[in-house]
């Protein structure tokens, strides 16, 4: 791939990062009520008090300042203070940050797992009972409330045959040192195997229901372009040498039918984000998205309007790496 | 006419498409599931046996009927304040195809203009309205959602307005799109060369020519927001108690899982008809207009 082509796609990436902060700056801006007065609700501030808040927050000041100011503290990944924590925006996303991370990752690794065998073997057999199970398994994914998924999972799984926790990320006599807030790699760290157990069974229902929607979905991008790797005159040049049906597979096709299931993976890790809000609710999962969901009924404002700017941020350059990743894996893209 | 004048008349492109349509069994059944969720909307409280908000803690929590401890006056039990859950399912339909209906009518009417303008007219309007596409596409659209609700406050009509904000984008593009072909084609040279005005060949010669992929674009976008709405419901972020919402009763079944699993399950069981009904009827309708498909 060509440095042109990487900084043509960063240049229209860029704008788009630029539009999105904006928006974000004017969801909270142009939204009616005073910022100011929301916050002090329940004190008993001062006018003058109220006065030299909104002053400090830059209130007073005129829009594209105000717009500005917010686009420089943000690249300094500086939110202001949250009200409820009394601590930085940034410190309290960041430490709630690696359980959405386990997650979603989790759920993409779930999908990616369970979409290749399927899509590869409805490729291969020409099955036509299994192509129809996968068209209605990916319609019934994108018709499935992710919130009635979840509890319906606790409700078999859970609450009938008590296979797994209910929800949460790990029980309370298991908890471990906290090292990199990933607790399937601090329970190991801590050579708790008892822990990492736990952690693992608490991570089985939320990302179920995350990641099979998604990988019914994949499975028919594997299938399709699987399909199509098939009849191209590479692997029927392969299969003439009298290479293995095996070797074949393995090495000739796969490769090249996983290019565009790469690309669909990266968006739909992006799509996930937004999942991760209903998901995390569901199961009571200590991560971002929960913590979004707590904010808005708190009022908490800078939270939101920064955790809101980051899952944005995330899908963008998702987006843009589902591209480069495009570019550098398909020769046929290559400028 | 007579009878063989109509069968020699070439069938309009709507009638073939209709005709195709009709001919798949499984979109015919999801659109008569479709007509009966409507009509049990519109027919809402003349069907419901109870007052929807009328609790009675003497009820709480009472199963179907099917089950022990049930009673047919109540024929999909109560609700942990012991509301009937037909009763609120039925009213809650109302909020869902509403919400639905609105979201999707502003939108495509936003949307379709603003595609006819920037694939017809190009320059800065294209430049402006690429660009306001290309940022609002840069959100997951529930964190937008959400973003925007918690910033309005929750409520029917916010959650229009939030929804409308970024669901225009889908039909802008496809319009936009297939005015950029249109734009080249022999009879919008025909019209140009007549001197019509552009806003003449946007909305008299283009327009009819975009509306079938724009009637697609809607009726698959309809699934996806009545799911939308149901997630914001369901957070909280929806209409506000004491109207019914499909997805605040999944919510308010959530706690009491372990004693009443109907609460959360037949919520839930009337989304998941209503949006893959939505979806097939909607696969249909694609097969049915898009000719390539259909050789395919």
């Amino acid at each position: 791939m060509t440095a042109s082509r990487v900084l043509e796609r960063l240049l229209q990436t860029l704008p788009v990062l630029f539009g999105v902060s904006l928006i974000v700056f004017l969801m909270i801006t142009l939204t009616p009520g005073d910022p100011v007065e929301i916050m002090l609700a329940d004190s008993r501030a001062t006018p003058e008090q109220a006065a030299r808040l909104r002053a400090d927050l830059g209130l007073d000041r005129p829009l594209p300042e105000r717009f500005l100011l917010f686009l420089g503290n943000a690249l300094r990944g500086d939110f202001g203070l949250s009200f409820f924590h009394r601590r930085p925006v940034w410190d309290v996303i960041a430490e709630r940050l690696p359980a959405t991370i386990e997650l979603t990752l989790a759920a993409i690794l779930l999908a990616i797992l369970v979409s290749i065998p399927l899509g590869v073997a409805a490729a291969v057999k020409r099955d036509r009972w299994l192509d129809r199970a996968l068209s209605a398994a990916s319609l019934f994914g994108v018709s499935l409330p992710g919130f009635w998924f979840g509890i319906l999972l606790i409700l078999l799984f859970a609450v009938t045959w008590g296979i797994f926790p209910v929800g949460g990320r790990t029980s309370f006599d298991l908890e471990v040192p906290r090292l990199t807030g990933f607790l399937l790699i601090d329970t190991l760290a801590a050579g708790r195997l008892d822990a990492f157990g736990s952690a693992l069974r608490h991570l089985a229902l939320p990302a179920i229901t995350l990641g099979l929607p998604t990988a019914a979905l994949l499975a028919r991008v594997v299938r399709s372009s699987m399909a199509e790797v098939l009849t191209s005159d590479y692997v029927l040049f392969a299969e003439a040498k009298g290479l293995s049906r095996a070797r074949v597979l393995g090495r000739h096709a796969l490769k090249n039918a996983l290019i565009p299931v790469v690309t669909v993976a990266a968006i739909e890790t992006g799509s996930l984000l937004g999942g991760n809000m209903i998901v995390e609710t569901v199961f009571g999962w200590p991560g971002l998205g929960r913590l979004v969901v707590e904010s808005i009924f708190a009022r908490n404002y800078p939270l939101v309007q920064a955790a809101v700017l980051l899952y944005a941020v995330t899908y963008v350059t998702l987006n843009f790496a589902a591209d480069l990743a495009y570019t550098a894996l398909n020769p046929k893209v290559r400028l | 006419m007579t009878r063989a004048a109509l069968e020699d008349a070439p069938l309009s492109p709507l009638r073939v498409a209709l005709g195709r349509f009709a001919a798949n069994r499984t979109a015919v059944a999801a659109t008569a599931v479709i007509v009966a969720f409507v009509l049990a909307a519109l027919a809402a409280p003349l069907l419901s046996p109870h007052d929807p908000a009328e609790a009675d803690l003497f009820r709480r929590l009472q199963p179907p009927a099917w089950a022990p401890g049930g009673a047919w006056a109540f024929p999909l039990g109560c609700d942990s304040l012991g509301r009937d859950i037909l009763s609120r399912l039925l009213y809650g339909a109302r909020v869902s195809l509403l919400v639905a209906a609105l979201v999707i009518g502003i939108a495509a009417v936003v949307g379709t203009l603003a595609g006819l303008a920037a694939g017809y007219l190009r320059g800065w309007t294209d430049t402006l309205v690429s660009r306001l596409v290309d940022t609002l596409l840069g959100f997951p659209y529930l964190v937008f959602a959400i973003g925007l609700m918690a910033m309005m406050g929750p409520g029917l009509h916010n959650i229009v307005l939030a929804l409308v904000y970024k669901e225009w984008v889908f039909t802008c593009r496809v319009v936009r799109g297939e005015t950029l072909a249109a734009r080249e084609q022999d009879y919008v040279e025909a019209a140009r060369a007549l001197g019509c005005g552009s806003a003449h060949i946007m909305l008299r010669e283009i327009l009819p020519n975009v509306l079938s992929p724009v009637l697609v674009v809607a009726t698959f976008r309809m699934a996806y927001v009545i799911i939308m709405e149901a997630s914001l419901s369901f957070l909280g972020l929806g209409v506000q108690p004491p109207t019914p919402s499909w997805g605040s009763m999944v919510a308010d079944g959530r706690d009491f899982l372990v004693d009443a699993w109907w609460v959360s399950t037949l919520s839930g069981l009337a989304i998941l008809s209503l949006v893959l009904s939505i979806n097939l009827a909607s696969q249909g309708l694609r097969d049915a207009f898009d000719p390539r498909l259909h050789q395919a």
